[in-house]
């Protein structure tokens, strides 16, 4: 086990951040932490980075503990905070040189970990990181959490405020990290980044809801989802919400899903329903449940 | 040693790239330095004074003609009324007002003795003191010519032995404030620069976050301080050697003393002044907060220190105060050295109070700085 949690618990002031969580991270997996903002993610990040204490409970990072080992941890895991937080006056060679000095390395002692992401920036080296663009700032970051070729990789939800594009490429490059064998543990609140992830916890209102890989956490889900469209889309979402035997509506992309009740749904009432109500262009069909379908019914 | 070096490095390179900052760390207490060093003066000059001369004779003239040959008085001309010169001092067009009698010549040369009123704004009341020595000199003086034409005149009668009083300034012979104020100023201006500049410093880390990305690191605690403050002692006592440049050759202050005594004497008081910064830095999450504690205490220091008002004449419980004021032992120093010429030995027990209390101060810092909560 790469990472262990053992019932965490942790409040600032009167506020609880994280309440009784406990999960275990296997050695060379993409742990996911899905969940909104104010979840609790960052505390947990911060109290495995040492970098805050927990109330209760134990955490362990490769093997040291927390509190007792933090020097260890320190020198053998790599932390890549939410808030972009690097030298924005000081050039992209300079914060990484800067970084690998503070490890005791040196940018060529660990290039090959870094060089797939470096040299997409290494045109803009003597640039300095403020003028830097988001999804370059993270690469740059990830670049400096790597420069002391780590065990574990921390990342915080990374690929906040970056573009689709840089997104999709950030997950490539945190596949190829785990075919070298290091752990990752990263947050989003990204529902369909959740599906990248060999094993996601959800995590809301500092509890764990539940973890699993993504794919049995959809797999599992009891319930049926239909997407439901129709004409008029406002009224809609108010119709489906006063039918009778409804449990759940939400908008989802260019559908509403609808989740009903009754285990023996039957549809054609529901469309009937939605002809008595004066809509036109109804179409109604089953849905492919998804990690947002699972955590909206939480 | 390689990490300190290296974060040094770091440190001078953000201080430089940042142009506007260069600007305000180097320029600024130049510019400061020259208009307080000129400005800041105890010497009460161009004293407007009005005469209400009721007596129009030869007598009252010529006290009118000693004021204004004195380079301290601008006199106004003459006012006949007192309810004038009393409407002028409301408006505030003027500070003193002499009002001469009647019958001031006759009375003068009958009676030997006469009074005249002298009326002195005394809103701002050390001025008002200061104003009302100079009137009484010439006065002084005044009376004394009368004296001498009386004797002239009546060698019969008995006058009382003059005493002669010849004062001698020592330190400082022509009573030239500047000379006094210039090596305080200076004070100050290293004070300031540092105190601020290394309480907003790991502030501002923490503020960027990257503080945070910092702590992560195996990197020490000292290292990290020592890393981050080092830049700010060097830049201190550059500050100090483009003062003592300005000093003497702007100012041409007298350097008695080993001008090596006074690096010394900053370089550990740097250490004080860095250390205070220190804790402010690691009591404060904003830079704000930072400024703001900073200049509290910055002020209080100035304010105490006997730069503007001499420690002496505070209350006893304010003199205990100004024991624990850096800037006080500094200025003393400086001062000291500077225009005395003293040696090792004359600034020791400034030297000892400074060390363990520096001592003190960084061992505090260091204490409360925390990698993590």
């Amino acid at each position: 086990m790469s990472i262990i949690v053992q019932n965490i618990s942790k409040s600032y002031k009167t506020k609880k951040a994280v309440e009784n969580v406990s999960f275990e991270v296997k050695k060379g997996e993409i742990f996911g932490l899905i969940g909104p903002d104010g979840a609790g993610k960052t505390t947990l990040f911060r109290i495995l980075t040492t970098l805050l204490k927990a109330n209760e409970g134990n955490a362990s990072v490769l093997g040291f503990d927390v509190i007792k080992d933090y020097k260890s941890i320190r020198s053998s895991v790599g932390y890549m905070p939410g808030k972009f937080s690097l030298y924005q006056d000081l050039t992209v060679e300079e914060n990484l040189t800067f970084f690998a000095t503070l490890f005791g390395t040196s940018i060529e002692e660990n290039y090959d970990l870094i060089k797939e992401i470096y040299i997409q920036i290494e045109p803009f080296k003597k640039r300095r990181a403020g003028a830097l663009s988001g999804g370059m700032k993270q690469k740059l970051a990830l670049c400096c959490a790597l420069i002391h070729a780590p065990k574990v990789l921390f990342l915080d939800e990374p690929t906040t405020g970056v573009d689709p594009i840089s997104r999709k490429e950030f997950w490539e490059m945190l596949k190829r990290l785990q075919q070298k064998g290091i752990t990752i543990l990263v947050s989003t609140p990204y529902m369909d980044e959740a599906s990248l992830c060999d094993r996601i916890a959800l995590i809301q209102n500092g509890l764990l809801l539940k973890i699993d890989s993504p794919e049995n956490i959809t797999k599992n889900y009891d319930k049926v989802i239909y997407d439901v469209s129709t004409k008029n889309r406002h009224k809609l979402i108010h119709d489906l919400k006063n039918y009778p035997s409804q449990y759940s509506v939400y908008t989802f992309g260019e559908y509403i899903h609808y989740i009903d009740k009754q285990m023996k749904f039957n549809l054609e009432e529901l469309l009937q329903y939605l002809k008595d109500k004066n809509h036109t262009e109804i179409e109604i069909k089953t849905a492919i449940v998804t990690i947002e379908d699972v955590f909206m019914d939480l | 040693m390689k990490t300190i070096g290296f974060i040094i490095q770091k440190e001078f390179k953000q201080i430089f790239r940042d142009k506007n900052m260069l600007k305000l760390i180097f320029i600024l207490p130049i510019i400061q330095l020259l208009i307080l060093s000129n400005a800041a003066t105890f010497d009460v000059k161009n004293i407007d004074i009005i005469f209400v001369d009721n007596d129009q004779s030869k007598a009252s003239r010529e006290l009118e003609q000693s004021f204004k040959s004195s380079n301290y008085f601008n006199v106004r001309s003459s006012f006949f009324s007192e309810k004038l010169a009393v409407e002028e001092m409301q408006k505030g067009n003027t500070d003193v007002i002499i009002n001469i009698p009647n019958h001031f010549d006759r009375d003068l040369q009958k009676e030997d003795k006469i009074s005249i009123a002298v009326t002195i704004n005394a809103i701002d009341a050390a001025t008002a003191g200061i104003e009302n020595v100079y009137i009484n000199q010439i006065l002084n003086t005044y009376n004394k010519n009368i004296l001498a034409q009386s004797k002239y005149f009546t060698e019969n009668k008995e006058i009382a032995q003059n005493i002669l009083v010849i004062p001698s300034f020592w330190y400082n012979k022509n009573l030239n404030y500047k000379i006094f104020m210039v090596p305080g100023i200076l004070v100050l201006l290293v004070t300031m620069l540092t105190l601020f500049l290394s309480s907003m410093n790991i502030v501002k880390e923490k503020e960027l976050g990257t503080l945070e990305q910092i702590n992560v690191t195996p990197i020490k605690k000292y290292q990290f301080i020592i890393g981050k403050l080092f830049p700010f002692w060097i830049l201190g006592l550059v500050i100090l050697t483009v003062g003592l440049i300005i000093s003497k050759v702007i100012f041409d202050v007298p350097m008695l003393g080993n001008m090596a005594l006074i690096y010394l004497f900053t370089s550990v008081y740097l250490l004080l002044i860095l250390g205070i910064g220190l804790f402010i830095s690691n009591h404060s999450d904003t830079q704000q907060q930072a400024m703001f504690i900073a200049w509290f205490i910055m002020v209080i220091f100035i304010l105490m220190s006997g730069l503007f008002t001499p420690i002496e004449s505070m209350p006893k419980w304010a003199q205990n105060s100004t024991l624990i004021n850096p800037i006080r032992y500094f200025v003393e120093v400086m001062r000291m050295v500077m225009l005395k010429g003293s040696g090792f030995l004359d600034i020791l027990p400034q030297f000892i109070i400074i060390s363990s209390y520096a001592f003190v101060m960084n061992a505090l810092a260091v204490w409360s700085y925390k990698k993590s909560n």
